[in-house]
């Protein structure tokens, strides 16, 4: 009778030995440590310098969608599904019209005011659906920007569907894709060290269950609205420096493309990371860039990959490469 | 008077958008997202069985209707099947899906004006100095038929009550021998089946184009939000409300300001009542 | 004359058809120990839901230090220092043990109770842990609660409802699902939770080692209430045993 194995999963030894004090003890286990975390942080800090106009553009782009797949995370971390990253970065992008043509208010404040004010007006838009079941969230979100964009198309306000250029650029092309790069790379680290501590332990047992939270005295509505600010404020700035760094304001900034695109990054990457969602985002947008010509087909793609990650890989290609990092399989003869 | 009946036609097509969301939603608590691009496929089909097969009308309606409840019926078994009961999962694959289906017919280019379907009736008829014609009056009357089948469907047949049990506690249906899995593929089945009759009545009014999916979903969410999800009167409400209101709006202000309405009532029923007029915030005694 | 710091009047709830309280009165006194008993079905839970705020009431009121608290939010009734445990504990197991403590530290009642910052949270939720019985030494706080049998279970719920430092307690059947020895192990917890003089309100179906501990109990039949006294009152009482154990019928008195 043919002996049945199963696979068995044991910590690399080198894992074993850094999980405790003795990281410090060898060049190699520091390096085992800080490669994978240092490595693609240097990767994207020097990697513009060498880069062409085009190709900065897409990095550009794929550290925008890396904010707006972060900030999905984040609220999926805190039991909130967002069907619409566009409603934030479509309303950031509207504020940079206000603030920078309206009120005349230079670059270096009006993005930070548009990320803010964009945290302000969706935190409370969205605060009464976090008192009702988790698909109103779902569906209010991914209704809010499509009629969002229909109003603008309507009432033609500040361009309507021409869209509205002439708002003011950055001093350089590489200010903002910099920029762009460094809020990326902290928003990992931050959000990661934020789920970490006891605030994002409060958020995660929300998810988890939220009646017992309840019971222990917290107010979890409240919790729920400020965790929708910080992703607002997260999107609204990716949309901020996206109509600075074209410097055009258009009713395409609440498109699908921009809630689609996170969702397939997380569910790609691994949902629940943060660097899941953040390689996720790395990986379609310059995928999504070699496929121009396919034109419309792309959104067709991106929904692809996005359920066959979700039935085939649930837990994400982080979580499978973390896994083989650190662990070594062997077959073990089931008993 | 005109304003009232185009208004009771626009409300009842509101209600027909939603009637199939809301029928899966309400007896299977799956939220169908993909909805829309059912809806409009299955017109496409309805399009195919006339234009490509020369089947007359009612061969290619029933045609459609069988093939677009197949395919939300496998729908459920391919996709569903493995994600129900994780809300994120659910949500995103319904979502996902409904836009591949209308991505890629928009880049099959499937719209212009040979993609339209002639009116199921002709002529029409003066009531009360307004001239409506039938195809308008089919669509009062196959809203009329499919909500009050709906409403008698899930509260007063055996079946609709055993999905709906379903729908509020699993476990306790399981253990009385009613499984999940079936349930769910048939209300999907089922939804989509009336989204079906739902298009047959509403499309040929215009012109058909992927893009109506969306269309169809944003309003079918907007009757759920303001009416109340798992209401059929709160749908037929939400219907009147947003229909109403956005007649109202195009005879006093123009025409292009009426897809603002949605928008406001929806702001509006967050700020006052946000389950919805007939809503009811069920939220903090499930669960305990 | 000591505080009444739960006032519970004709709380009624009707859920569709079902009655699960009836008419419903009682008060409890600061340092009572009031136990609640009845046969499965009888209301217990129900009424613990109604007093906490999980549950709105259909009819009646509850008063909570003369406030009104009826239909409350449950952390609003939470904050103003009602704690309760779950019949089957809410724990968050796929974490440390003690970080299911961390939750109740950071509500604001327990930041008002302390004053300001209290040092680190982590050291707090294990020296509440270490007094509950987890041995620190054994790293038995550090578990993952998933990982932990069903006795330390209950006992870690206990310590999550008393992390939040209430004035009233509800348990709710914490002992049921332990072993004996287990039992043994956390009565004393009980008894110096008395001593200390925390208000409690214990339901249960171990009744003799409920007796031991309460002064008081009250007996839940069908949503309503059929009798309150004492232990011994209770035990002697007939419809009490009726309630239990069933009615005898013609038939059987006749063997």
């Amino acid at each position: 009778m043919k002996a049945r194995v199963r696979k068995k999963r044991l910590d690399r030894g080198i894992k074993a030995r850094t999980d405790t004090i003795f990281l410090v003890a060898s060049w190699k286990d520091i390096l085992y440590v800080l490669m994978p975390r240092a490595l693609p942080v240097l990767i994207l800090l020097l990697i513009p310098l060498f880069l062409g106009h085009y190709e900065n553009k897409v990095l550009f782009h794929a550290c925008v969608y890396g904010l707006l797949a972060l900030s999905f995370d984040f609220l999926a971390n805190c039991g909130l599904f967002s069907l619409g990253q566009s409603f934030f970065f479509g309303v950031g992008c509207y504020f940079v019209g206000i603030y920078d043509k309206f009120l005349q208010i230079p670059i270096y404040l009006s993005i930070p005011f548009s990320a803010i004010s964009t945290g302000v007006v969706c935190a409370a838009l969205l605060s009464p659906v976090v008192r009702l079941r988790g698909v109103y969230f779902a569906m209010i979100t991914l209704i809010l920007p499509m009629l969002l964009m229909k109003l603008v198309e309507a009432t033609g306000v500040m361009g309507g569907s021409h869209g509205m250029p002439g708002i003011k650029g950055f001093p350089n092309e590489e200010v903002g894709v910099y920029l762009g790069i460094i809020t990326f790379l902290f928003l990992i680290f931050f959000l990661r060290r934020l789920m970490g501590s006891d605030y994002g332990l409060v958020l995660r047992a929300i998810k988890e269950d939220d009646r017992s939270v309840m019971s222990s005295a917290i107010n979890i509505y409240w919790y729920k609205v400020q965790a929708i600010f910080i992703a607002a404020c997260i999107g609204g700035f990716a949309g901020a420096i996206t109509t600075h760094h074209f410097q055009f304001l258009g009713m395409s900034s609440f498109a699908l493309d921009y809630s689609i695109l996170p969702i397939a990054a997380t569910a790609l990457g691994g949902q629940g990371t943060f660097a899941g969602a953040a390689l996720g985002s790395m990986i379609l947008v310059p995928l999504s860039e070699l496929l121009r010509e396919l034109g419309g087909l792309r959104m067709a793609l991106y929904c692809g990959i996005l359920v066959s990650c979700i039935l085939l890989l649930p837990e994400g290609l982080f979580h499978f490469l973390s896994r083989r990092y650190h662990q070594f399989q062997v077959e073990a003869k089931v008993e | 008077m005109s304003l009232l009946i185009y208004g009771l036609i626009q409300s009842i097509t509101l209600a027909l958008y939603a009637v199939g969301f809301s029928l899966v939603y309400g007896v299977s608590g799956i939220a169908n997202f993909s909805h829309g691009a059912i809806y409009i496929l299955s017109g496409y089909l309805i399009w195919a069985g006339l234009n490509l097969l020369n089947f007359p009308y009612a061969l290619s309606f029933l045609m459609a209707i069988c093939l677009t409840g197949f395919l939300g019926f496998s729908f459920y078994w391919i996709l569903l099947y493995r994600v129900r009961g994780i809300p994120l999962a659910e949500l995103v694959v319904t979502f996902a899906s409904g836009v591949a289906i209308l991505e890629l017919m928009t880049w099959a280019g499937f719209s212009g004006i040979r993609y339209s379907l002639p009116p199921v009736v002709f002529g029409s008829v003066e009531v009360f100095d307004v001239s409506l014609d039938y195809q308008r009056l089919m669509v009062l009357g196959t809203g009329i038929f499919l909500v009050l089948g709906l409403y008698l469907f899930v509260h007063h047949t055996r079946i609709g009550l055993a999905f709906r049990a379903m729908a509020q506690s699993e476990r306790t249906a399981l253990s009385i021998g009613i499984e999940s899995d079936w349930v769910g593929s048939l209300s999907m089945a089922l939804g989509s089946a009336v989204s079906a009759v739902s298009a047959v009545a509403i499309l040929p009014l215009g012109i058909m184009e992927p893009t109506i999916g969306y269309e169809v979903l944003i309003y079918a969410l907007a009757v759920a939000i303001v009416g109340g999800l798992e209401s059929t009167p709160g749908m037929v409400a939400g219907g009147f409300v947003i229909g109403y209101g956005q007649l109202i709006t195009a005879k006093f202000f123009g025409p292009k300001w009426m897809i603002i309405v949605p928008l406001l009532i929806i702001i509006l029923v967050l700020a006052v009542k946000p389950s919805g007029i007939f809503g009811k915030m069920k939220e903090l005694e499930e669960r305990v | 004359m000591a505080e009444v710091l739960l006032e519970v009047k004709g709380l009624v709830k009707r859920f569709g058809g079902v009655i699960a309280t009836n008419n419903i009165s009682f008060q409890i006194q600061r340092g009572d120990f009031l136990g609640i008993i009845g046969p499965n079905g009888s209301g217990k839970t129900t009424l613990v839901n109604l007093i906490t705020g999980f549950v709105k009431p259909t009819e009646g009121k509850v008063f909570f230090k003369g406030t009104d608290i009826t239909g409350l939010m449950p952390y609003k009734i939470a904050d103003l220092g009602i704690s309760r445990t779950f019949q089957m504990p809410r724990l968050f197991y796929h974490m440390p043990a003690f970080k299911n403590l961390i939750i109740p530290l950071k509500s604001t009642r327990v930041k008002k109770i302390l004053g300001g910052d209290y040092g680190e949270r982590d050291d707090m939720a294990i020296d509440l842990l270490d007094d509950m019985g987890f041995e620190r030494d054994s790293m038995v706080p550090f578990k993952e609660t998933g990982n932990l049998p069903h006795g330390y279970l209950k006992r870690l719920d206990l310590a999550r409802a008393l992390a939040l430092r209430p004035e009233l307690l509800i348990l709710d059947e914490l002992f049921s699902g332990m072993s004996m020895s287990e039992v043994a192990g956390t009565l004393p917890i009980i008894e110096r939770l008395v001593m200390e003089g925390m208000t409690i309100v214990m339901i249960e179906h171990r009744l003799k080692e409920l007796f031991r501990v309460a002064k008081k109990v009250m007996v839940l039949n069908f949503g309503e209430k059929i009798m309150e006294g004492t232990p011994q009152e209770i035990m002697a009482d007939r419809r009490v045993r009726e309630a239990y154990l069933g009615v005898e019928t013609e038939e059987e008195s006749l063997e």
